[in-house]
């Protein structure tokens, strides 16, 4: 089963090395990894997607808080969040294919960044199912190249949306001291 | 008004001593050479090894004997690399040791440049943390750091590496305003009310109940709290191998080892327990056999301070997760006094028919046995020796037939099982505990491999005696080798120096043992001769070790010594 885990490091050199040489020295395979600035100077904010059952998700998070440069990790998996992925896609598009696949692109609601007397380029954002379905009609065009960003995650609701800041709570660590509860 | 103007490598040594250190082991080098030219300022003493994996284990023994935090300092690529067994040995066994490596010149990393290599890249994984430190105002609050890591927490290794022109150049050295800056690091972990209470109802309840304690109790210093619980409670105690020590031996409720070679009661009382209560021990496979026939019909309560440990190899009912000693105390205050006479009745029963501990029963071949020389070791020393043990065959020995009375009187390497380790670890313990009567017990084969550190003990006046068990085998190999490779001793025959004559060549004074007779007074004129004696006892050649639950079998499934009967009740 898929678990996405939000993890807030201290933007330090080497701290990424660090979660990657954790996941591959416990034997989990990463599914995808993003990392990038928060809101707080600092702190930066990792997104994984790791698959592994519910033991071993518990087991990871342990672990990674074992990481001294970690300063909170979420498992958002069982919680209510918005998922979100980015990619960009060129495919072989003539100039008689162009329209349709305009088309295509508004049905996904993705946009046309990129033109060229052959190809073009298509950026789409979206949860990893839509993003999915327009590679699948796109390939039919013949897909020449894609990238794609990795999965990113947010809570709905909850602290941050108030206006109180996740990173400066990570910076804190507050919810991570103290009484943890660790029992089946 | 505190601050000086001082270099990077005179700041290592300023910090050193602010920890409390007073000892370290190292070998000198070009990229840490700065730091060595500063070490003529400083109170500190230097042990100068003849290898770094040497002073990593000295640094171990040391953090190990004195509760303390053992310091080993090499220069960069070679002299880091060596470190590398070392630091793998105390992070497997949660010992405290800062390491602190030479790097070149913050300008050349990366450029493959002379004796270069990515030590904190190649510790990753088997150290606690690690630092690469390129400027001399970074050097304070690293050593700092580092020194807060280690120590604090499930305790572990950590090392510092520092390019040679951080150790050059000069900045304001200021001691307070260097202090750690943690801010994800959370060592203080404690349980919840409700967990306290669902544990302490499952202690009350439970009719066949067994502690499982381990090095935990040793690294929280919980041992009088361990004995009171255990009283109260009435229940009996096994221990884990690095836990040997932490309850008396001679205590009615002392079981005595768990798991591969644990004696057959404790296996079976564990096997057959109704509630295990696993205290600071990580149920490693050598102490569990097969997980899915282990303890079937126990509950289980862990308390442990690494929430990593939990629920890792078995699945518990309850965990407890916060130092031990702290939970201990917090239980105590709720235990109520049990009586289980029944199950204690079992215990002394099953005590009774045990195959191993009947010594005085072992065929007659003529030749000397292990197991002899660990128990006159054991009745010479009056059982208050601090023993270092290296591994294989002679550390199995010596866990079933040395009774540890204290804690902290038996160093060995448990979870990484490194040979070689016995000697230069017995050398930091002396060198913690000046007073302690130290012994190396060690095998022929884990000796070739560190014997190079005699010149340190001997260059360094350390008086530690050293008890070699030579049957001419890598002998738990061998054994091995009998039982599961159709005796194909493939590799496992050692062809070894004159042992008396090589100790003799390093200024040691040295005696060879082949009669029981001989074992005593052999062992009574070491303690008494001044300087370091080796004895190199030449025992029975194809002994094994009793008894032994196979790799991956079933803890109650054990190979028994054949054709031994069996009578009489502990040796004592």
């Amino acid at each position: 089963m898929l678990n996405t885990f939000v993890v807030y490091v201290e933007d330090k050199p080497g701290v990424l090395a660090r979660v990657a040489s954790l996941f591959r020295r416990r034997a989990f395979n990463i599914d995808s990894l993003t990392v990038g600035r928060t809101e707080k100077a600092g702190v930066s904010r990792m997104t994984i997607v790791v698959d592994t059952d519910e033991t071993g998700a518990r087991r990871l998070e342990a672990h990674l808080y074992k990481l001294i440069n970690v300063l909170l990790v979420e498992n958002v998996t069982a919680e209510a969040a918005v998922y979100r992925e980015l990619a960009m896609i060129r495919v072989t598009a003539s100039a008689s294919q162009r329209s349709h696949i305009m088309d295509l692109v508004d049905v996904f609601r993705a946009k046309v960044v990129d033109v060229s007397p052959e190809s073009m380029m298509i950026e789409i954002t979206g949860t990893e199912d839509k993003i999915e379905g327009l590679l699948q009609v796109l390939q039919g065009y013949g897909v020449l190249e894609m990238v794609r960003t990795g999965r990113v995650a947010m809570r709905r609701g909850g602290k941050a949306a108030n206006g109180a800041s996740a990173g400066a709570d990570a910076a804190d660590a507050a919810p991570a001291s103290g009484t943890i509860s660790y029992s089946v | 008004m505190s601050k000086e103007r001082k270099t990077g490598a005179e700041i290592i040594w300023k910090c050193l001593e602010r920890e409390g250190v007073k000892h370290v082991f190292g070998y000198p080098g070009g990229a840490i050479l700065p730091a060595y030219d500063a070490l003529q300022h400083s109170s500190i003493h230097h042990v100068l090894v003849r290898h770094e994996q040497g002073a990593t284990h000295m640094a171990d023994g040391y953090a190990r004997a004195s509760g303390g935090v053992g310091v080993a300092i090499a220069t960069s690529g070679p002299g880091a690399t060596n470190m590398v067994t070392g630091i793998a040995t105390a992070m497997m066994d949660s010992s405290p040791i800062v390491c602190i490596t030479g790097q070149v010149g913050s300008k050349l990393i990366g450029s493959d440049a002379f004796q270069e290599t990515d030590i904190t890249g190649i510790t990753l994984p088997i150290t606690k943390h690690n630092y690469l430190v390129t400027r001399a105002d970074e050097v304070a609050r690293t050593i700092r750091e580092a020194f807060y890591i280690a120590k604090s927490g499930r305790p572990g290794p950590v090392l510092i590496d520092v390019t040679k022109d951080a150790q050059q150049s000069s900045c304001e050295f200021d001691w307070e305003a260097a202090a750690p800056q943690l801010p994800g690091y959370r060592p203080d972990l404690s349980p919840k009310p409700d967990e306290y209470e669902q544990a302490m109802e499952l202690i009350h309840q439970a009719k066949r109940p067994v502690i499982l304690a381990g090095h935990g109790i040793l690294v929280s210093g919980a041992g009088g709290e361990l004995l009171q619980f255990a009283e109260r409670a009435q229940v009996p105690v096994a221990l884990t191998l690095l836990g040997l020590g932490a309850f008396p031996a001679s205590h009615q409720l002392n079981l005595g080892m768990m798991g591969m070679h644990g004696e057959a009661w404790v296996n079976t009382m564990i096997q057959e327990a109704d509630l295990l209560i696993a205290l600071g021990m990580r149920f490693d496979d050598r102490v569990t056999g097969n997980l899915k026939t282990y303890a079937r019909h126990a509950k289980k309560i862990h308390v442990e301070i690494d929430p990593a440990e939990i629920n890792k190899n078995v699945r518990v009912d309850v965990a407890l997760v916060g130092d031990l000693r702290a939970v201990l105390q917090e239980l105590l205050d709720e235990l109520e006094p049990c009586q289980h006479r029944e199950w204690l009745d079992y215990l002394r029963k099953l005590k009774g028919d045990s195959a191993v501990r009947d010594i005085q029963n072992l065929p007659d071949s003529g030749h000397l046995y292990a197991a002899h020389v660990i128990n006159d070791l054991w009745r010479t020393t009056e059982g208050k020796a601090l023993v270092v043990t290296d591994v294989g065959q002679h550390q199995m020995w010596e866990a079933q037939y040395y009774h540890h009375e204290t804690p902290r009187s038996l160093i060995t390497s448990g979870g990484l099982g490194t040979m070689g380790f016995a000697l230069p670890a017995a050398i930091g313990a002396k060198v913690a505990r000046p007073d302690a009567d130290v012994w190396v017990v060690v095998g022929d084969g884990g000796f070739q491999m560190t014997m190079a550190e005699l010149a340190t003990m001997v260059q360094e006046k350390v008086k530690v005696n050293i008890a070699i068990i030579n049957n001419g085998y890598l002998g738990m190999v061998r054994q091995w080798q009998e039982f599961f490779y159709d005796r194909n001793y493939e590799s496992t025959p050692l062809l070894n120096p004159d042992f008396v004559k090589l100790a003799e060549a390093f200024g040691i004074r040295s005696t060879a043992v082949k009669q029981r007779s001989e074992v005593v007074p052999a062992i009574e004129a070491a303690r008494q001769h001044q300087g370091p004696v080796l004895i190199d006892f030449q025992v029975e050649q194809e002994d094994s070790v009793y008894p032994m639950v196979a790799a991956g079998a079933d803890l109650h499934q054990m190979i028994r010594r054949p054709g031994v009967l069996v009578e009489t009740a502990a040796d004592e």
